[in-house]
C-alpha cells in the first residue's frame, strides 16, 4: 500500500535476487523483502516464492504462509490505479458504507477486484489515520480526505486520464 | 532588503488529503507573482481538523491563522494583505488564542504543528535532545525511576505502567535487548500516532534511544502500518538524519553508548497491533499472537528482552526527563497521570487531538470542545477506545475520562479516540459489525476469537431479523463470555465490548427490524 511513484515493473528473478541481497544481513528480512517485492512490482508473484525459500532457507511452505497472510500482499498485479476506501467505525459515521456501495456499484468490482479495462484495483480498507476527515480513501499511497460520491467518481475519473 | 516573510502550510497527510499540497504550491506562485519574498515552511498540523489547510503567517508577536484556506482563496488572501496578518474572512486571528488550542495542555504535542518536523535548528531551538542529554548523566536505574515516578502509563490502550514494564527489561540480564515501538494504529478513531511520526519525528527518536540507555537496548524497531506511507517516510528521513547528527549510532551524542534504529513496514494486518503478533512480524512470520507468559519484557523480539510501547508513550519520555517527573504528575486525576491525547473523530464538528489532563467529562470532550456533531444532528452514541471499544450514549457523558472510572463502566480509554454517531446510527449494524471486523481480523491461533466472531455475526443476524430473539439474545451473551474468558488476547477478548454495550443502552435498535417489518 506504500506510495506507487512510478508505474510497476514486470516481475524479473534478477532484481527479485537484487532486493533479496539488500535485506539478508537484516534481523527478519522477510518481510522487508515482500514489501520491497510489493512496492516495486505491485505484487508478490508466485515464483518470488522458491527464491525466498532457497535464499532464507525456509520452507516454501513458510514464505507462502507469510504471504497470504497479510492482506497488502498480492499474488496478481493490481490495476493501474490502487483505491482503498476505508470501512473503520469513524467513517462510518459519517457515510463510508454508502460510500463503499458506490465504489463498488461504479467500478463494477467487488473488494480486491480489478476493473476489466485494468485500470482500478478497488480495496477495503480498516482506518487510513485520516478520522476527522472522514470518509477517506487512499489512491495509490495519496490519501484523501471528506470523499463524498461525487468526489469519488472525480479521483477515479482523473487517475484513469492521468494513467493514459 | 527585508527579512521574507514565514508563511507555514502543514505537510501533515490529513491536511494534504484536503488539499495542503495545492495551497503551498498557490501561494509559492502567488508570492512569486507578486515579488514577495516568503519562506514557505511545511509545519505538521495543529490538529484543528475543521480549519485544515489552515495557513499561519508569521507576525512579530505569534502567528496568524487562515483556515480552512483552499487554492481558490489565496489570491484573496495575498490581496487582503495576508503577509502582514490582514483580516479576512477565513482569518483566525492568532493561532494560540484559538480557545481549542489554548485550553489545551500539550505535553506530548508541545512542537507538533509549530516547527519544520524535520529541522535540525528547530528541534534543537525548541528543547529537544534535552530529554536524551539529561539521560546521559543518569545511571539506567535512575532513568527508570523518573519514568516510574512520572506515573506514565502506556498510550496503546492496555495503560500499563512505562517504567514497571522498563524496570522488568532492565533486570533481565541479556547480552541482547530491544526497543520495540508499536506504530501499527489500526484502531478506527486514533490518529495522534500518525501525527506524531509526520510533526515531530525527532521526538520519537529521541524517546528511543532514551528507553534504549534505561535498560540496556542497543537496537530498536518501529514497526509502522503500511496504511501511513507519508509517517514512515517521514520517520525514515529522520532516522537518517539523526544518525548523521551523530544522536544515535555507534555513538549516541559522542558517549560510547550505542543505539541502531530501523523501520519496519507492516502489510496490512490489524492484528500486528498486538504486541506478540508485532514481535511475530517483526521477525519475519505471520502476525499470529504469542500466549503470554513469558512476558516480551522478559522474552521478546527474537527471544531476548524487549520493550514494546507505543508511539506516544515513547514520544511523552523526552519532556519526562527533561523536565522532570513531577512535570507530568502534577496533572490529571487518581491513577491517571499527566495528560492524555484524545482524538475527537467520525461525525463530529471539531474534528482532531485534544491533549488534556486526564479527567474531563466525556461530554465535556464531545460536546464543548467537539462542539457536537458535524452533520448537526443529535449526537446519539461514541466509541471509545477504538473498534474494540464500547458504545456509550450520551447518559453517559458524566463519565470522567480516566483508565479506572472507563473500566468501572464497562468501557476502555484505551488509546483516547473517540468516535462519535449521529441519531441515524443503528447500534445493531455496529454490534454486528464489530464481529465482522473480528472475523476479518483475527490471526486464527484461538477458538473462540477464529470461531467465535462468525457465530458471532450470524446470531446478531438472527437477533436483526427477529428469529428466535429470547434465545439468540441468550446465545449471543453466553457467545460474549466465551470470547472474553478464552481468547488468548484482547481481539477476541474485547471484541464482545461493543457488542455488549450496544445491546445495553440501544436495545431498541435490535428490534427495530422487527418493528418495521411489522408496520409494513
Amino acid at each position: 500500500m506504500v506510495s506507487k511513484t512510478t508505474r510497476s515493473q514486470p516481475w524479473s528473478e534478477e532484481r527479485t535476487a537484487a532486493i533479496v541481497k539488500r535485506h539478508r544481513g537484516e534481523r527478519g528480512p522477510l518481510m522487508p523483502i515482500l514489501r520491497d517485492l510489493q512496492d516495486v512490482f505491485g505484487y508478490v508473484d508466485p515464483r518470488a516464492i522458491d527464491v525466498l525459500a532457497e535464499a532464507l532457507n525456509l520452507s516454501k511452505a513458510e514464505v507462502y504462509g507469510v504471504v497470504t497472510f497479510y492482506k497488502d500482499f498480492r499474488t496478481e498485479p493490481p490495476g493501474e490505479t490502487v483505491v482503498h476506501v476505508c470501512r473503520g467505525e469513524a467513517c462510518q459515521s459519517m457515510g463510508a458504507e454508502r460510500l463503499a456501495k458506490h465504489a463498488r456499484e461504479q467500478l463494477g468490482v467487488d473488494f480486491g477486484g480489478t476493473t476489466a479495462d485494468g485500470a482500478v484495483t478497488l480495496e477495503q480498507v480498516f482506518c487510513l489515520g485520516n478520522c476527522a476527515l472522514s470518509p477517506a480513501v487512499l489512491v495509490d499511497g495519496r490519501l484523501k480526505g471528506r470523499i463524498d460520491e461525487a468526489r469519488f467518481d472525480e479521483i477515479v475519473a482523473a487517475s484513469r486520464v492521468e494513467e493514459r | 532588503m527585508t527579512e521574507p516573510v514565514e508563511v507555514f502550510v502543514p505537510i501533515d497527510s490529513a491536511a494534504r488529503s484536503v488539499g495542503a499540497d495545492d495551497v503551498a504550491a498557490a501561494i509559492g506562485r502567488e508570492a512569486a507573482a507578486r515579488g514577495r519574498q516568503i519562506r514557505l515552511v511545511r509545519n505538521g498540523s495543529r490538529g484543528m481538523f475543521w480549519l485544515e489547510p489552515l495557513v499561519e503567517v508569521a507576525a512579530s508577536d505569534g502567528r496568524v491563522g487562515y483556515g480552512p484556506v483552499g487554492a481558490d482563496d489565496v489570491s484573496g488572501l495575498f490581496e487582503a494583505g495576508m503577509l502582514e496578518g490582514g483580516s479576512h474572512r477565513l482569518c483566525l486571528g492568532k493561532t494560540e488564542e484559538i480557545p481549542h488550542l489554548k485550553n489545551q495542555t500539550r505535553f506530548t504535542f508541545a512542537r507538533v504543528g509549530i516547527n519544520d518536523p524535520l529541522s535540525v535548528a528547530d528541534y534543537e531551538a525548541t528543547g529537544g535532545l534535552a530529554g536524551l542529554r539529561t539521560a546521559l548523566e543518569m545511571t539506567p536505574e535512575e532513568i527508570v525511576k523518573v519514568v516510574t515516578d512520572s506515573g506514565l502509563r502506556g498510550r496503546g490502550g492496555a495503560g500499563f505502567p512505562t517504567g514497571i514494564k522498563w524496570k522488568t527489561v532492565l533486570d533481565t540480564p541479556s547480552n541482547l535487548k530491544f526497543i520495540a515501538c508499536n506504530a501499527d494504529e489500526g484502531d478506527s478513531g486514533t490518529f495522534a500516532d500518525r501525527m506524531l511520526m509526520e510533526g515531530d519525528p525527532f521526538l520519537l527518536v529521541e524517546g528511543m534511544a532514551i528507553a534504549g540507555l534505561a535498560v540496556g537496548a542497543t537496537e530498536g524497531y518501529i514497526y509502522i502500518r503500511s496504511e501511513y506511507p507519508d509517517a514512515a517516510a517521514t520517520m525514515a528521513a529522520a532516522i537518517d538524519i539523526a544518525y548523521l547528527n551523530g544522536w544515535i549510532g555507534s555513538s549516541v551524542l559522542g558517549t560510547d553508548h550505542a543505539f541502531e534504529l530501523y523501520i519496519r513496514v507492516g502489510a496490512g494486518s490489524y492484528i500486528c497491533g498486538e504486541e506478540t503478533a508485532m514481535l511475530e512480524s517483526l521477525e519475519g512470520r505471520r502476525g499470529m499472537i504469542r500466549a503470554k507468559p513469558p512476558l516480551p519484557a522478559i522474552s521478546g523480539l527474537f527471544g531476548k528482552p524487549t520493550v514494546v510501547n507505543n508511539v506516544l508513550s515513547l514520544a511523552t519520555v523526552p519532556p519526562i526527563l527533561a523536565q522532570g517527573a513531577e512535570a507530568f504528575r502534577g496533572l490529571g486525576v487518581g491513577r491517571s497521570r499527566g495528560t492524555q491525547v484524545f482524538q475527537l473523530a467520525g461525525n463530529i464538528k471539531h474534528g482532531g487531538v485534544v491533549e488534556t489532563a486526564f479527567g474531563l467529562s466525556l461530554g465535556q470532550l464531545v460536546e464543548e470542545i467537539g462542539g457536537g456533531s458535524a452533520s448537526g444532528r443529535p449526537v446519539r452514541a461514541v466509541q471509545v477506545g477504538g473498534p474494540l471499544g464500547a458504545y456509550l450514549p450520551t447518559s453517559m457523558f458524566d463519565l470522567p475520562m480516566d483508565y479506572e472510572a472507563f473500566a468501572a463502566a464497562g468501557a476502555m480509554v484505551g488509546h483516547g479516540g473517540v468516535v462519535v454517531f449521529d441519531d441515524t446510527v443503528d447500534l445493531s449494524r455496529q454490534a454486528r459489525f464489530a464481529m465482522e471486523f473480528c472475523a476479518e481480523e483475527s490471526c486464527g491461533k484461538c477458538t473462540p476469537c477464529r470461531v467465535g466472531s462468525v457465530r458471532g455475526v450470524e446470531v446478531i443476524d438472527r437477533i436483526i431479523a427477529g428469529e428466535n430473539r429470547d434465545a439468540n439474545l441468550e446465545l449471543l451473551a453466553d457467545l460474549c463470555e466465551t470470547m472474553v474468558d478464552g481468547s488468548l488476547c484482547a481481539m477476541g477478548g474485547l471484541t464482545p465490548y461493543p457488542v455488549r454495550s450496544a445491546l445495553e443502552h440501544f436495545p431498541e435498535d435490535f428490534e427495530r427490524h422487527e418493528r418495521l417489518r411489522g408496520e409494513a
